[in-house]
């Protein structure tokens, strides 16, 4: 009968490291692809580090990454030569125009696009190596709900939906936070809606996505799902200028529509969602 | 400045084991000193004699409820890292009560034994038994695939059900269990207590089912129903579309006469 106890003395393992504290890690998901996720992400870095804060996106859209596309970066050393141990995760970090560090994926991932433990524990280890040196860890994950979209959002202490408002879209957004509550008992949704065509626009959808949740998502006694809509990003012509450019918009035209709504959209991330520097 | 080998020595005269020898002894260790063997290695036995005592229920001889907790936090921890499929079963005897009261509680210890025994001989050396609480016991069964973890949850079941439990002369009492059981998330975010929440649910659904029987928890529905999305653009649809139509007479239009035309 003794064998069923692990021997609590004797064998002393070396405890892992520890999976907490990623209080400021930010997921940035989104159901669908093409709405706007890597775009958001750089942006929002973009706004952070001009409130001051020292901010790092993690490109952890493994298999088809393209933060290196959006911010024409592309450096020798990327996250491919951390995961393989060819380079140290300082090595692989580099300023990004917009006055915050960035950490790109690299050609090669797609072999690393499969949740393996390998995977994972690379992924814990970079992540829990980052969170000490910024105030904000931003990851920019795939789209959908593959495993590594969703362990990638595991990490994050908060996520942060990109939808734009057209039907498959906020489907796809609506299936990915059934996951989510489902699957890892989040409790807590932001939304942000991209391309917006009218005032208000976010807001409603945010309601019709909590409505058709609380309706058809049974989560446990005490544990309520609660979407909270974060922002808008108008639909606005400068936003293709600067991705065609290959510039951030926070860079070229700041004050433009969208410019302004994602300014606004990192002051409310600052006051809400980023906890103060103790 | 003291010297430095006070500090470092350690004077076993000086220190007051009676306490821990006797609680070794009585969990039929030995609490002495062997010849040659060193204060430091001795000390670290009667340390690691004292925290295994620390995690073992006395009655049983199971892990107790921290050694439960603190395997239940380690193995969520694995789960992140390896994505491993791991089954906590929570098994509660059906009716404890009624044999403390009509055979006393000397019986009901027995049973408790007894059931301890049951489940250890049922598991596997690596997976975890614990008595959890007063007639609660828990298993942990790590590397655990759905369809074995029904299998050895049906297996501890009928093995209790048809044990003779003696409780005292020329008498033997049967009992059975209800077991709950939950697969720890394979995602960092969530945490032991959840876990422990969503097993104890199953374990509340096989009590109020009839008792004596098994509720696993099954996985969520996760596609999204042809009622869901009608719903979720049905209304919506229309004002973007109302939007859409108006969107084309912004240029006619003032921005302000548009917003108040769609929330008209």
């Amino acid at each position: 009968m003794n064998d069923v106890l692990s021997p609590p003395a004797g064998n002393r393992e070396t405890p892992p490291i520890p999976l907490k504290p990623l209080g400021k890690v930010l997921a940035v998901t989104s159901g669908k692809g093409g709405v706007g996720k890597t775009f958001v992400s750089a942006n929002l870095a973009a706004a952070l580090a001009k409130r001051g804060h020292k901010v790092l996106v993690l490109d952890a859209d493994l298999g088809l990454a393209n933060l290196d596309v959006v911010l024409n970066l592309y450096p020798k050393i990327t996250l491919h030569d951390v995961f393989t141990g060819k380079a140290k995760l300082e090595e692989a970090i580099l300023q990004a125009p917009g006055g915050f560090s960035v950490l790109l994926a690299g050609s090669g991932m797609v072999e690393y696009s499969r949740l393996t433990p390998e995977v994972r524990n690379e992924f814990l280890r970079i992540v829990s190596g980052l969170v000490p040196h910024y105030d904000v860890v931003l990851l920019d994950t795939g789209a959908g709900i593959s495993d590594v979209v969703l362990f990638a959002v595991s990490l994050a202490s908060e996520v942060l939906m990109v939808a734009t408002p057209e039907p498959t879209s906020l489907t796809d957004a609506y299936a990915t936070i059934k996951v989510l509550v489902g699957q890892q008992q989040r409790q807590t949704v932001r939304v942000i809606v991209n391309q917006a065509v009218r005032p208000g626009a976010g807001q409603a959808i945010t309601n019709q996505l909590q409505q058709v949740l609380d309706r058809f998502v049974v989560t446990e006694p005490g544990h309520p799902v609660r979407l909270i809509h974060m922002g808008d990003i108008p639909l606005d012509p400068e936003v293709r200028q600067a991705v065609m450019r290959r510039q951030l918009l926070m860079q070229t035209t700041p004050g433009c529509p969208a410019g302004v709504a994602i300014a606004q959209l990192a002051c409310k991330l600052e006051h809400n969602v980023i906890p103060c520097p103790a | 400045m003291a010297a430095p080998t006070d500090s470092r020595l350690i004077e076993l005269h000086a220190l007051q084991l009676d306490d821990a020898r006797a609680l070794l002894e009585h969990d039929a260790k030995s609490s002495r000193q062997e010849a040659g063997e060193s204060p430091t290695a001795y000390l670290q036995r009667v340390l690691d004699g004292l925290c295994e005592l620390s995690l073992k229920d006395p009655l049983t001889g199971l892990g107790n409820r921290r050694h439960f907790r603190s395997v239940l936090e380690r193995s969520i921890e694995a789960v992140a890292r390896s994505g491993d499929s791991v089954l906590l079963l929570l098994l509660d005897i059906d009716h404890f009560k009624t044999i403390n009261d009509t055979h006393g509680h000397l019986a009901g210890d027995q049973v408790l034994q007894s059931i301890a025994g049951c489940l250890a001989g049922c598991v596997r050396p690596m997976d975890t038994v614990a008595r959890y609480g007063g007639e609660e016991f828990a298993v942990i069964l790590p590397n655990c695939r759905p369809l074995f973890g029904r299998a050895v949850a049906e297996r501890i079941r009928q093995t209790v059900e048809s044990l003779p439990i003696a409780v005292a002369p020329l008498l033997s009492v049967q009992v059975t269990l209800s077991i709950g059981g939950a697969y720890a998330p394979e995602w960092v975010r969530s945490t032991a207590d959840l876990w422990l929440e969503r097993a104890d649910q199953q374990l509340y659904r096989a009590k109020f089912e009839g008792r004596n029987r098994i509720s696993l928890e099954q996985p969520q529905e996760l596609s999204v129903s042809a009622e869901e999305k009608g719903l979720l653009f049905g209304q919506l649809g229309l004002d973007e579309a109302a939007a859409t139509g108006m969107a084309s007479d912004v240029s006619h239009d003032a921005q302000g006469n548009v917003t108040n035309r769609v929330n008209a």
